[in-house]
């Protein structure tokens, strides 16, 4: 009992928390808000695999030597059966998999809003907004009276 | 003798981490208790350099190895660098932003200054 | 046989939850924030408080890039943007939750029905932990000879990963170029530039005394940590990834102290540039060099032609793996370094035009490029 509930709250609060950054970036129509709500997403996506490659006592995927005094004081904590049967040369590691995906998919996600934001910042110049609405209105303002020219403006 | 040594650094640092998570709790509240952001300021400062100090003295007395020592040390030093020049240039931002600080009697309305 | 996780036996699982609560709290207060600059800061410190989170995980290498990017990058190119947008959102009415609000019920609702027959957490048993995870720590000290495997996984068993991801980090920088510009308005003519620094440069020199001194402390140690992290990364958490990331901090702390014109001086967009396309050069050219020497691409066992790899190697082999390794992570750092940092110099190379905007209070001159 009291471990399914010390396995189970994770995934519970971390889909919560997927699921309320999905909300800010489907209700907003600031174009950097739902770049943040974006980004926050993408940082739960990370939580929840790293939640996955948690293995009950382990320690960081670099190879320690088991008899030295830290993978000693590893191993003394856990039932031996349990390190002999899950760990690799006496030592029981994290799965090292889902941590390479999510540090690279970090980096890439920065790179990627960076370009969300700099979409956002040209639409900013060239609609002098970011709200999703004051772009709409400027669209059809644009196209109503006239053929639309090369950008819509608000003001012309 | 040195074993006695050892458990009284160990004593030592467990004392050292404690103080510094209490000092630590007491400048998060007074970040949120603080009327203006001058004194709150003065509080988060007193988090990072106190609390953050104290607690690597005593990571390096509860001992790790040479290394480890080291780098704790290390630590401390861009601490105490990047620690009161963060708050400096946060104090200095609202200053050149006009942010006045509280004055006598401005205690009496604390919303009319909170903005800022 | 049966086995549960000795979770209760692991002191990083109490400190995991109240971290997990810490973030609960944290987007609670982003999802309630209408102000951008609040949503941004509190963003940042959610990815911060998620960094000790991966910690309290065992996963260091993705704390370390968590905390560099999300902390460092993403939270200022954000705040960037929104200096260069508006500050605040306009208020949503309660009418347009509505069908987001049901869809992300039923969504989350899904999604925990599915979590229901996922393995329990910390569950050493799972296929994710048992099969493939287990496979790369048992192989990777014997044919990779490398501590650390997240970096070994990385490198050299996903190579071929690593190299699209850091060529989606380029095309991002490209685009981000194309979009923004290379940050040249910044440099501009001497008079524009002037007003750009300005409204009262001459006074607020005096207030950034303290800053300066300190950033000359720290910039050349940043530069140097993050040297350290790429050329340790073999052996302890690190790698190109965060190496990258934090000499582009190096640059980007020294252009909001110095000025971007001082920055662009010395390290200009062009370097930028080249440094960018470098990196992924250097990525791939060693793939084509064990291609050329007999081996798959990327496969580092082959980055020396045999009989110089055996000398090279000694004993204990992987002479080819370590400096393979060390060659694309050197790639990775330099396209990194010099696409964020030109990333950075097309968001503040339109500041001047904002501050120009700002003083005049007209809304208009916006679009010109």
């Amino acid at each position: 009992m009291i471990d399914a509930l010390a396995t189970g709250y994770v995934y519970a609060i971390i889909v919560a928390m997927m699921m309320a950054s999905l909300f800010v970036l489907l209700t907003t129509g600031n174009l950097i808000r739902k770049m943040i709500g974006l980004s926050l997403f993408q940082t739960t996506a990370g939580l929840f695999y790293i939640a996955l490659s948690k293995v009950g006592g382990g320690t960081a995927p670099i190879i320690i030597d088991a008899e030295s005094a830290v993978g000693q004081a590893r191993a003394a904590r856990l039932d031996p059966a349990y390190v002999e049967h899950f760990g690799v040369d006496g030592v029981v590691y994290g799965n090292p998999l889902p941590h390479v995906l999510i540090l690279t998919a970090i980096v890439v996600g920065v790179a990627t809003l960076s370009v969300g934001l700099a979409i956002a910042v040209r639409v900013r110049e060239a609609y002098g907004d970011t709200e999703l609405d004051a772009v709409r209105r400027a669209d059809a303002a644009a196209s109503e009276p006239e053929p639309p020219g090369p950008r819509g403006r608000p003001n012309a | 003798m040195l074993e006695q040594a050892a458990s009284i650094a160990a004593f030592v640092g467990q004392g050292l981490v404690l103080a510094g998570a209490i000092v630590t709790i007491i400048g998060s509240v007074g970040v949120l208790r603080f009327p203006d952001f001058y004194t709150r300021i003065h509080a988060a400062s007193v988090t990072d350099t106190l609390g953050a100090g104290l607690i690597i003295v005593g990571l390096v007395l509860l001992g790790g190895g040479f290394f480890v020592t080291v780098k704790l040390l290390i630590i401390w030093g861009l601490i105490l660098i990047t620690g009161p020049t963060a708050s400096h240039a946060l104090a200095n931002a609202a200053f050149t932003s006009h942010v006045k600080p509280l004055g006598r009697g401005d205690l009496r309305q604390p919303s009319a200054s909170d903005e800022g | 046989m049966e086995w549960t996780a000795p979770l209760l036996a692991d002191p990083s699982l109490l400190f995991g939850a109240a971290l997990l609560v810490m973030l609960a709290a944290i987007l609670c207060a982003i999802v309630v924030s209408r102000k951008l600059l609040t949503s941004v800061a509190l963003t940042g410190l959610f990815t911060l408080v998620a960094a000790l989170w991966y910690i309290a995980m065992d996963a260091p290498d993705v704390a370390f890039t968590e905390a560099v990017v999300g902390g460092g990058v993403s939270t200022l190119i954000l705040l960037g943007s929104i200096l260069l947008t508006r500050e605040s959102a306009e208020p949503v009415s309660p009418s347009r939750m509505v069908f987001p609000a049901i869809a992300v019920i039923l969504a989350g609702v899904a999604i925990l029905y599915a979590v229901g027959s996922i393995p329990g957490f910390g569950d050493p048993a799972s296929p994710a932990n048992a099969s493939v995870g287990r496979d790369y720590l048992e192989r990777t000290y014997k044919e990779v000879g490398i501590p650390n495997v997240v970096s070994a996984v990385l490198a050299s068993y996903r190579g071929f990963d690593t190299l699209g991801e850091t060529t989606v980090v380029f095309a991002a920088a490209v685009g981000v170029m194309l979009l923004l510009g290379f940050g040249e308005r910044a440099l501009g003519d001497p008079a524009r530039r002037h007003e750009a620094l300005n409204p009262d440069l001459v006074e607020e020199i005096d207030h950034h005394v303290v800053l300066r001194v300190a950033t000359k402390i720290m910039i050349p140690l940043m530069f140097l940590f993050g040297l350290y992290v790429l050329f340790h990364g073999e052996v302890g958490a690190g790698g190109g990834f965060q190496a990258g990331v934090i000499l582009a901090i190096a640059l980007i702390v020294h252009a909001l102290v110095f000025g971007l014109s001082e920055t662009m001086r010395a390290f200009p967009a062009a370097a930028m540039r080249a440094g960018a396309s470098a990196g992924v050069l250097i990525y791939a050219g060693v793939g084509v060099i064990n291609m050329l020497n007999g081996g798959a691409f990327l496969d580092y066992d082959f980055l020396f032609p045999p009989p110089l790899e055996q000398a090279l190697s000694g004993p204990d082999g992987h002479a080819g793996q370590h400096y393979g390794i060390i060659a694309i992570e050197i790639g990775v750092t330099a396209t990194v370094a010099s696409g964020i940092t030109a990333i950075f110099y097309g968001f503040a190379g339109r500041a001047p035009d904002i501050a120009s905007r700002g003083a005049s209070r007209g809304p208009e001159s916006g679009g010109g490029s």
